[in-house]
């Protein structure tokens, strides 16, 4: 699972029928630091997210275990939204300033 | 999911059974300005996306083996599950890019 930054939506009127309903947002990864790191995704949304929210997001065959896992084709899904910045705290020489 | 622009299409006479019936894509990974990024890939089509279409792919095995051919386990990693209509930005995501 990985922190990211709601960025934008994606509209798909022809998409597979168990998409049907569903908010395909746009995210971009985020390190420590949350500054961007790597390329935007396209990721379903699990947990009502919007634009501008930080979130983290979970990869894989298990992005699916959120919905119904057996035809839901996804392999990026926003399971949390982070409080707020200040809720994303480390310790040690890695603080962030 | 990453977006993509479908640029063609494969034929391929001799397949992997459970291949039978699928509509093989070329598509050429894009970022959100629209200019290529990364690899050409062939994705399994399940939604009628036709060549010059933005896509979205999945990039998981149990996902897109489902989209594609009903049932997971078949040796599929990418499917179009749809296809993008428009992407709205952030204002300030849209100036960077």
């Amino acid at each position: 699972m990985q922190l990211a930054r709601v960025i934008g939506t994606v509209v798909a009127t022809v998409k597979n029928d168990s998409l049907e309903g569903r908010k395909l947002l746009i995210i971009q990864s985020l390190d420590a630091g949350l500054l961007p790191q790597g390329t935007p995704l396209v990721a379903l949304d699990a947990v009502g997210a919007g634009v501008g929210e930080l979130v983290f997001w979970c990869r894989g065959k298990e992005a699916s275990f959120p919905f119904r896992r057996e035809d839901t084709p996804t392999d990026c899904t926003i399971v949390g939204i982070v409080d707020s910045e200040r809720h994303v705290t480390m310790r040690g020489s890695r603080q962030r300033r | 999911m990453i977006i993509a622009r479908v640029i063609g299409n494969v034929v391929a006479t001799q397949k992997n059974e459970r291949y039978d019936n699928a509509r093989v894509m070329l598509c050429q990974p894009v970022d959100l300005a629209g200019g290529e990024t990364g690899a050409t890939l062939i994705a399994l089509d399940t939604v009628d996306a036709g060549v010059g279409d933005l896509v979205l792919i999945v990039q998981e095995g149990w996902g897109a083996s489902t989209a594609a051919t009903g049932d997971p386990g078949a040796a599929i990693d990418s499917a179009i599950v749809g296809v993008v209509d428009y992407i709205d930005l952030l204002p300030e995501e849209q100036t960077t890019r």
